[in-house]
């Protein structure tokens, strides 16, 4: 117990706080910021399997997260039947062309042995694939983006279950994950930080830009929720019954029934909002209590000692018989696989896929932060990391706000600093973010919560 | 005649955007270079140190316009590069004393410096938005151009025109006395060559006297200047805004890396790779393809290879294949 007692306080502070924007702010705010928390944990989750686990450097996140998007869109959207008459045929073609040159390239790869003939072989089979490709699409797209612009213009998803697509959003990511792996894991660290960047970049700006396959920059909006919709429960009658029973002392307070009809209204509608956050909060809750799980059994597993002894030294652990390479590969999947599930939650709790909000510096910085913060190699201080981080990035704005009012209290409300100040008041986010992370790496660089290793 | 106006539309639409573009990049590359070298660490705040420089050129620029200085037909941004890098070199030694040293006394893995820029870049980002704000702000006055399509067919009766945006020469004229200026330093001058004793071999170079102080000094300061006028340059060409600087930190590393991490001369020469590439890559050749092909040969499409719309990510393939058939880049990596 003595053991854990520092995870209970950080975790209990932690809660106190989302606790207190509940009571001082509103509990609408509280529950988004919480399910906010709980995402970032997951992606936390994952990164810290390849940074504090094995010491993969992965700054490929925002790519990640945007795959686990997609996924909910081409899984749960339902499909469109004019777009796949036009192009349909067409663009599965070129998937088949897709695969077959990855299985074509495989075969090359095994069968001939390193030369420049093998070389020119793989070039010759994606250049002619391209070109191929090019041929083949280039009337589909265009036939496909023409279908309905404003409301479609898409192909679609397969319209199953939105809850499927967080497994799908694993399986993409992992598959992406397979393909920089066998890539960039070859490389040094800081190499491979800039390549799974860069990598990342390249994802999204075909996300951004294919409008086929999810509409690009125009957005898929209205996706499919897990939850029940507001309207939905404002309606039905046993949830107007239940927000009554909650709040019969202050419903008793009013003076005439149209006053009671009118407070009760209000509550239904407050309350219907809280409750969609609460199952969203319940579901993420259950995510991350199992990657919790398994997480933590694998770090103390014999394959969890063995990724460490070969984070703390390679050689020695290529010189005891373990495949380092094939190794690092897999828990780089397997880390990107749980980003994955994290961007996919995310675009079902905001029931929005906006490609164009996806960039480095919040979907993969700040998750970095939140690693270092909370503490690498530890599963608890890296779900608390995500909670620390974000409820700063959230809250900064106020925060800063606060103070700037009170150290320019003295001045009128005119004075050109002090409205300049208050104007750039969001932009204190990356200031405390920034110096958390300088702070933490000069202070406490093992992180809020450091790794700890348990003596069998 | 046809022909000569095919060599026109190329120099007017990729060649001469292609050295200016990478003329900017080249800059950049270079600082990014030196810090990797000398310093040992992938600075991820490369793309806002820029931005910081930048950003007083775009201040001082307003105050003189306001006080009716003025540089003629120049842009009365190049009268503040001075005082622009000033007050860069004095961030970045603030910085290094701060943040960075620390780490390097205590000889931290370069992953770590890494992950530390990625804090200064926060900061120097919140810095940046507080004092100046994320809007796009354009700060070019004087003359426009110095060639305009129109003259350039009156002089020459050809079909085509040529433009030269002013911009472009001075990128150009800059860039090219910058990089000769740093290349002489680096080679003929006696600090220059302590410098890349330094990066070779750290510790021959401290063995044989080499101050590592006025090392780290040096390039602090060489890294200023670079930061400063390839960030003053691009924002005079494009515009400024804080968030394009960012991520035009990507394609920077990309020339970096492509042309061998350390190697100066190979981040010149990346920063244009890079450049022609992009552009190459995503130019409609319909029109140039109009004056040499016969005429029953003519193209229907744009004949465009990839839309421009994957501009970043061409860089960031080329950058991915050479990673994985060179990691060490075209020219040897790893020496200043």
């Amino acid at each position: 117990m003595r053991n854990y007692l520092n995870i209970i306080i950080a975790y209990s502070i932690m809660m106190l706080l989302i606790i207190l924007v509940g009571i001082f702010q509103s509990w609408s705010i509280a529950l988004t910021i919480f399910n906010y928390c709980m995402i970032s944990a997951v992606m936390t989750l994952g990164a810290n399997i390849q940074w504090g686990y094995a010491g993969l450097i992965n700054f490929g996140i925002m790519g990640y997260t945007a795959l686990g998007g997609l996924a909910v869109v081409l899984v749960s959207v339902a499909p469109v039947p004019e777009a796949w008459s036009v192009g349909g045929v067409n663009m599965m073609t070129c998937l088949g062309i897709i695969i077959l040159m990855i299985f074509s390239t495989r075969y090359i790869l095994k069968n001939i042995q390193k030369s420049n003939k093998r070389n020119y072989l793989i070039a010759g089979i994606i250049i002619v694939g391209l070109i191929l490709i090019k041929i083949i699409a280039g009337p589909a797209i265009e036939q496909i983006e023409a279908v309905d612009p404003a409301k479609t213009g898409f192909l679609g998803g397969l319209g199953l279950p939105v809850l499927f697509s967080w497994i799908v959003g694993g399986l993409f990511a992992a598959g992406l994950a397979f393909i920089v792996g066998k890539v960039a894991l070859g490389l040094r660290a800081d190499y491979l930080a800039i390549a799974t960047l860069l990598i990342a970049e390249i994802v999204v700006s075909i996300i951004k830009h294919e409008d086929w396959l999810a509409r690009g920059v125009k957005n898929v909006i209205g996706l499919k929720r897990p939850a029940p919709y507001e309207i939905d429960l404002q309606t039905s009658p046993w949830f107007i019954n239940l927000v009554e029973k909650f709040h019969s002392t202050k419903l008793d307070l009013a003076n005439s029934l149209s006053e009671r009809q009118d407070i009760l209204n209000q509550l239904v509608i407050d309350a219907s909002s809280v409750y969609v956050k609460l199952c969203f909060a319940g579901m993420f809750l259950v995510v991350v209590i199992i990657l919790l799980i398994i997480t933590q059994k694998a770090l103390y597993s014999p394959w969890g000692r063995m990724m460490r002894a070969i984070r703390d030294n390679e050689e020695a652990a290529s010189a005891m018989g373990k495949n380092v390479v094939k190794q690092h590969l897999f828990i780089f999947i397997l880390g990107s696989a749980i980003v994955g599930i994290a961007g996919a939650m995310m675009v079902t709790n905001d029931g929005l896929f906006t490609p164009g909000s996806y960039r480095p510096m919040r979907y993969t910085f700040v998750i970095w932060v939140m690693v270092i913060v909370g503490g690498t190699g530890n599963n608890f201080g890296a779900i608390l990391g995500g909670f620390v981080v974000w409820f700063l990035w959230v809250e900064a704005a106020p925060i800063a706000l606060f103070f700037i009012n009170l150290f320019t209290a003295h001045l009128p409300e005119t004075n050109e600093i002090k409205v300049h100040l208050i104007n750039s008041a969001p932009y204190f986010r990356f200031l405390l973010v920034g110096i958390g992370l300088l702070l933490i790496m000069r202070f406490r660089p093992q992180g809020i919560i450091p790794e700890k290793i348990i003596k069998q | 005649m046809d022909l000569i106006n095919a060599v026109i539309v190329l120099l007017n639409y990729t060649i001469i955007p292609a050295l200016t573009y990478g003329s900017q990049l080249a800059l950049g590359a270079i600082f990014v270079t030196l810090i990797y070298g000398i310093l040992r660490f992938a600075n991820f705040a490369t793309g806002d140190m820029m931005s910081f420089g930048t950003m007083f050129a775009v201040l001082l620029t307003y105050y003189f316009q306001s006080i009716g200085i003025n540089f003629g037909f120049l842009p009365t941004a190049l009268l503040t590069i001075p005082f622009a890098i000033f007050m860069m070199i004095l961030y970045m030694l603030i910085i290094d004393q701060t943040v960075f040293k620390y780490y390097r006394i205590k000889k931290s893995p370069p992953v770590m410096l890494a992950m530390v820029s990625v804090g200064v870049m926060f900061v120097t980002q919140a810095i940046i938005r507080i004092i100046i704000g994320p809007t796009d702000r354009r700060f070019l006055d004087g003359e426009k151009f110095i060639l305009k399509a129109t003259e350039f067919k009156e002089m020459t009766g050809l079909a085509e025109g040529l433009t030269i945006k002013s911009t472009q020469m001075i990128t150009i004229v800059v860039t090219i006395i910058v990089v000769a200026i740093m290349f002489w330093f680096l080679n003929k001058t006696k600090t220059g060559t302590s410098m890349r004793a330094y990066s070779d071999n750290e510790d021959l170079a401290l063995l044989s006297g080499i101050d590592p102080k006025k090392v780290v000094l040096i390039t602090w300061i060489i890294a200023g200047i670079l930061a400063t006028i390839g960030g003053i340059l691009y924002g005079l060409d494009k515009s400024y805004r804080p968030f394009v600087y960012f991520n035009n930190m990507l394609p920077i590393f990309a020339a970096a890396i492509v042309g061998g991490i350390g190697n100066p001369y190979g981040a010149f020469f990346g920063g244009y790779v890079i450049a022609f590439a992009e552009i190459f890559l995503t130019y409609a050749y319909k029109r140039f393809l109009v004056y040499i092909l016969p005429e029953s040969l003519e193209p229907n499409s744009l004949m465009q290879l990839l839309s421009t719309d994957y501009k970043f990510a061409i860089s960031f393939s080329i950058l991915v294949i050479v990673l994985i058939f060179r990691p060490s880049g075209i020219f040897e990596g790893k020496r200043i």
